[in-house]
């Protein structure tokens, strides 16, 4: 796999003394789909968003396509970010766009901002928004507006506004948390779908530890703002669920 | 202990009554009575002001139309005031707005767009435009320049605080897709903005035009100067005739305003507007009992 992430020494302290990660060395790459599991405010959610500096990291660096990501400014961050996809948990679509326009926004990285507010996207854009839609199975949605879809339907657009940037990253912030079970599943094979066909390592968020062994490739288990677990699903027993979570009452 | 006795557990108050809002509901009517004293406000005094007032109205009616060229020739002074001070107030208000907001900008460029929208607001539209025909002189231009400083100052405000409303999650996506700024704008900011956007700028025509039939009193152009002149000289009936037209021209204003909101916010389309007459139907958020 050619798009490699090299994480080293990452640290981001929101409060200063008080780091949310400390100290992060991961490497991807190797593996498509890795999920990140862990418990609520252990740092899943700064990670992805450090790769894509949604958040400031506070030190280190993340090496992405011959760049550190933790370093750049301006237009070289904002074309690094142009190659980095991004699903999240509310899916953040822009509500009363409709589901074309959200589409169209995966591609606002790469048209003018002139051509952007008079909506003249390339033709050949518009055909893979429609294209992509088919893929998501959301045929004859486009003009739809957003805020008139479903849960699972706006994680599709999510998934498919991300696909649109032609990204060499996918990172995924929780992406099933708000969804119901039987989605859930629909929603993740989707998205080890998009990332196997396009073969491109995605980070996948997430607090469900059975959807995660049965999708991932790789599972990264982090506890107090560290990764105290890194390795193939197979390998994540009890007694390390445990570590990561704490307790016991919830494995039985 | 028989059965069934509520058993007394003393618990704090639940709603615990506080002294200060009765003490200031007291010291609210003591001012109101001590204000009327003041200003000799007194049963004799409203009693010889309805005398008048009956007097006054008998001569308002009937309505004198005689001179509707005069008429016309104002209110249609009136409303070209009000549409060219709404077009440029809002187009002015538009960055002045947006540089206004604390969400998207740096405070170098909120702070002078603030203090702008302050100084806009500060003054009543009477004031800026006694000011306005001081310096430019009298006539239509002055009561469109101040009639353009008071939208500046209403739509920049509520613009402002529009946008400072707005999910920052919508626009952290369009952030991550690496968009460059005003791409942002465009498809993060403006869609959750617009519909409001739409309102604030019907409203301010709505009230420009109320404004514009007054900024002629201090000889700003328009339908208050034949207004003034008509209450100088104790021509009533035309006074009246003039009061029916403007209540009309608002009235007009009213019904033009709802239909571009219904056509920007409802998606309305122009035949459904004439089709389905009146305004849209509102769903109640509270039953019938």
């Amino acid at each position: 796999m050619p798009n490699s992430l090299v994480i080293r020494g990452l640290t981001k302290e929101y409060v200063p003394g008080k780091p949310v990660l400390s100290d992060i060395d991961l490497a991807f790459g190797e593996t498509c789909i890795n999920a990140i599991i862990g418990p609520s405010g252990t740092g899943k959610s700064t990670l992805i968003r450090c790769i894509n500096r949604l958040v400031e990291p506070t030190s280190g660096e993340i090496l992405f396509d011959g760049a550190d990501l933790a370093r750049l400014v301006g237009t070289p961050l904002r074309q690094a970010r142009r190659h980095i996809g991004m699903v999240f948990q509310e899916y953040n679509l822009v509500e009363r766009l409709t589901v074309m326009e959200n589409l169209l926004c995966g591609r606002l990285g790469y048209v003018s901002a002139w051509k952007a507010w008079r909506r003249k996207f390339p033709t050949e854009d518009i055909e893979r928004a429609f294209q992509l839609l088919d893929v998501v199975g959301l045929a004859g949605f486009a003009q739809r507006r957003a805020d008139a879809l479903s849960g699972g339907q706006r994680q599709r657009v999510g998934i498919a506004r991300a696909v649109m940037q032609e990204p060499k990253l996918l990172l995924a912030d929780e992406p099933t948390s708000s969804l119901d079970p039987k989605t859930s599943v629909e929603i993740m094979q989707l998205l080890a779908d998009v990332a196997r066909s396009r073969d491109i390592p995605v980070l996948i968020n997430m607090h469900d530890v059975d959807l995660a062994t049965r999708f991932a490739d790789r599972i990264v288990g982090m506890s107090g703002g560290r990764v105290v677990f890194d390795g193939a699903p197979a390998g994540l027993s009890d007694a390390m669920l445990k570590q990561i979570y704490g307790g016991e009452d919830w494995l039985q | 202990m028989k059965t069934g006795s509520p058993i007394l557990i003393s618990r704090a108050d639940p709603f615990p009554k506080s002294l200060w809002p009765r003490v200031a509901t007291v010291a609210l009517v003591v001012y109101v009575i001590y204000a009327c004293a003041q200003m000799e406000i007194s049963w004799e005094r409203v009693q010889t002001g309805l005398a008048n007032a009956a007097h006054f109205f008998a001569r308002l009616f009937p309505p004198n139309f005689a001179r509707h060229e005069l008429l016309v020739r104002g209110l249609l002074e009136s409303l070209q005031i009000a549409v060219l001070a709404s077009t440029l107030g809002i187009l002015l208000a538009l960055p002045i707005g947006l540089a206004g907001a604390r969400n998207l900008m740096p405070p170098w460029a909120s702070w002078p767009a603030r203090a702008l929208i302050v100084l806009a607001r500060s003054l009543h539209p009477v004031i800026v435009a006694i000011l306005f025909v001081k310096a430019v002189g009298f006539g239509a231009l002055a009561g469109v320049l101040a009639l353009t400083v008071a939208s500046v100052g209403f739509i920049g405000k509520l613009f402002t605080e529009a946008i400072e409303e707005i999910s920052s999650k919508q626009v952290e996506a369009v952030r991550a897709t690496g968009a460059p700024f005003p791409s942002v704008l465009a498809f993060g900011v403006m869609p959750q903005v617009f519909s409001r956007f739409i309102g604030f700028a019907t409203y301010q025509l709505d009230s420009n035009l109320r404004n514009s039939t007054m900024v002629g009193i201090v000889g700003a152009g328009g339908i208050g100067g034949t207004l003034f002149a008509a209450f100088q000289r104790f021509d009533y009936d035309f006074v009246c005739a003039i009061l029916i037209a403007i209540i009309s021209l608002i009235m007009l204003g009213e019904v033009l305003a709802a239909g571009v909101r219904a056509i920007f916010i409802d998606n309305a389309t122009l035949p459904e507007l004439f089709r389905r007459r009146g305004l849209p139907r509102r769903d109640r958020l509270v039953e019938d009992e």
